[in-house]
């Protein structure tokens, strides 16, 4: 793999004309891949079902009896949940025993000099100034620190304040309610708080799977090397025959 | 030494089949066994009263309506006799500077051995001259009172919480009794609730003074077991809820029909109180049943949450008062927009490089 850590635009250019050469790296390996599109489709359903345990749907005529349309509603979040809860503790798991980009989003290297310069660079390629971009095998700096803060912490804090209100269903005794709700809602002062809370993370994680998914896109078509589908297959192409990772 | 509780019941011609029924009452009613019953007589035939200060801070004196009106047959005239009540200027017949010379005299008396109960808190700012008790603030004597107590009995939201007068922006800095600063390191009970229901103030009263110790509490300081689970967790309408049946607003079918209150705001499945299992008046009623949201009046802040009739409630500091669905909306259109400009703006420069290129 190349050291170089970017081309300029004469060489890519010429790198065009060549004969086509794509250098690929495996960055992402099956359990990470399997975790994402699971972990992607449970945030979907519980934003969906969250939305409607806040707002709910027009009321069910008929006898109580024969409906339990919100207790649906009620019982799929729940599932949704604890199958993220899983997906996230095995996610860890993954972090620890996997390669190195398994990990890239739980550790930002925020200590480094150059990962502050690197992502400054990213910033400046978002705002058009910067004309290429630097090319990486797993997150570029800026996707890393924004994962990290957002994802990561975002789902930890979905995790806690659900599992806390959760708690509060099963009641004292539950080790819901012992290892959670005990303290969360003291912590935010009262239930309405934790539910109020709880209700802004999922607008956080909204706001950032809509950027997730543009900048997917986005860098898919722009800087050359593959994105969406590295999720799939596991490994990221480079169609200028780029020079891969820039050592992070 | 002072009469027993038995004795008082006797002499105001309570019969012992009434006492015994009282004591089995008692018991069920602290979620006791059959098997405490005869403990609790056997308490009541053989202790003395304990005195209780009970003082009042800023208040509406609605724990005092709440208590006096204890439906429980024996408790309504009993615990006022119970309870060597020696201070409560809302019932006592002594005025002015006899009154407060009752205090004095309870501190001295009872050292270390009476319990405070505090309806009401103090305000803070300008020295606690927001509320005067015979010319002091009355910070100074609940300070005083709480040195020289066994314990306190924080009656209500405002003893426990702060109520409405600690409701934003607190003008006054009325301060819940146990955030007040130099107050003596007491145990606290907070009966909180605005008010409490009667049958629980004096189901707490009667437990510390049976067992000469506090009921079981939560982290909050609340006794489980009438603050361990929330209104929703026993509403007699929670079937409409998990069948999606909601009221839409007052005057619709589902109203009439009884449907659970969720949309219009109730605060059920946020409020921890016994309303929905003890209920109000001799066990008539609770807001719920008569129709109307629970506005979660036992929960710490109420009043600064936005409309009793909201469901998603409000966050501050925003500027503007929003919840949290306004704000994340916003957040949510806002990226989208930002998404969408940046998007077109990437298409425009990908085309010219592309002009460029050619």
């Amino acid at each position: 793999m190349n050291a170089e850590t970017s081309i300029e635009p004469s060489v890519a250019a010429a790198a065009a004309h060549a004969p086509h050469k794509e250098e690929a790296v495996y960055v992402y390996q099956a359990p990470v891949r399997l975790w994402h599109w699971v972990n992607a489709f449970s945030i979907l359903a519980l934003c969906l079902t969250g939305y409607f345990i806040g707002s709910p749907p027009p009321s069910v005529t008929g006898e109580a009896s024969n409906s339990f349309l919100f207790g649906w509603i009620r019982a799929v979040h729940f599932v949704a949940a604890y199958i993220l809860i899983v997906g996230f503790a095995l996610r860890v798991y993954c972090a620890i025993v996997g390669n190195s980009h398994a990990r890239q989003i739980f550790l930002p290297p925020v200590w480094r000099g150059r990962f502050w310069k690197e992502l400054l660079h990213e910033v400046l390629w978002y705002a058009m100034i910067a004309k290429q971009p630097l090319k990486y095998a797993g997150h570029n700096p800026l996707a890393t620190l924004v994962m990290h803060v957002m994802f990561v912490w975002g789902i930890l804090f979905m995790i806690v304040t659900g599992l806390a209100l959760y708690g509060e269903g099963t009641g004292m005794g539950s080790w819901q309610f012992d290892l959670f709700s005990s303290w969360v809602i003291p912590l935010f002062g009262q239930s309405q708080d934790v539910h109020t809370w709880h209700h802004l993370g999922m607008w956080v994680l909204i706001c950032f799977a809509v950027v997730h998914i543009y900048a997917a896109v986005r860098e898919d078509i722009m800087s050359r090397q593959s994105i969406i589908s590295s999720m799939f297959s596991g490994w990221r192409t480079f169609r200028d025959g780029g020079p891969g990772d820039n050592g992070l | 030494m002072t009469e027993t509780f038995y004795e008082v019941m006797r002499r105001q011609g309570i019969t012992r089949r009434s006492f015994l029924k009282f004591c089995s009452l008692t018991a069920a009613a602290l979620g006791l066994g059959p098997s405490f019953a005869p403990k609790i007589a056997e308490a009541m035939e053989t202790k003395p009263r304990i005195p209780v200060l009970w003082l009042h801070g800023l208040e509406c004196t609605c724990c005092s309506e709440s208590f006096i009106r204890s439906a429980h047959p024996l408790a309504k005239d009993v615990i006022l006799s119970m309870i060597s009540l020696d201070y409560d200027d809302t019932i006592m017949a002594a005025a002015g500077h006899q009154a407060e010379a009752i205090i004095e005299e309870t501190v001295q008396k009872y050292d270390g051995n009476f319990l405070l109960a505090v309806e009401g808190n103090p305000p803070l700012n300008e020295d606690g001259m927001y509320c005067i008790i015979g010319g002091k603030p009355f910070v100074e004597q609940l300070r005083y009172a709480a040195d020289h107590c066994k314990a306190i009995i924080s009656w209500g939201s405002c003893a426990s919480w702060g109520c409405v007068q600690a409701a934003r922006p607190n003008p006054t800095r009325a301060t819940p009794v146990h955030k007040v600063p130099g107050i003596a390191d007491k145990p606290i009970i907070k009966v909180p609730g605005c008010p409490p229901i009667a049958e629980v103030m004096t189901a707490v009263i009667t437990y510390i003074l049976t067992f000469e110790r506090f009921p079981e509490l939560d982290r909050q300081g609340r006794p489980k077991m009438f603050y361990s689970q929330r209104i929703h967790d026993k509403c007699y309408r929670r079937p409409h809820f998990d069948a999606g049946q909601f009221v839409e607003s007052f005057d619709d079918e589902g109203a009439r029909k009884g449907y659970c209150l969720y949309k219009v705001g109730c605060k059920g499945p946020t409020t921890y109180n016994a309303c929905s299992t003890v209920r109000w008046n001799g066990g008539l009623s609770f807001p719920i049943q008569s129709g109307h949201p629970c506005f979660g009046c036992s929960e710490d802040g109420f009043w600064d949450k936005g409309s009793f009739y909201d469901r998603l409630t409000d966050v501050h500091g925003f500027g503007i008062e929003a919840n949290a669905d306004k704000i994340g909306g916003t957040a949510a259109a806002a990226v989208g927009v930002a998404v969408a400009a940046h998007a077109g703006a990437s298409a425009v420069k990908r085309a010219r490089q592309k002009g460029g290129d050619n």
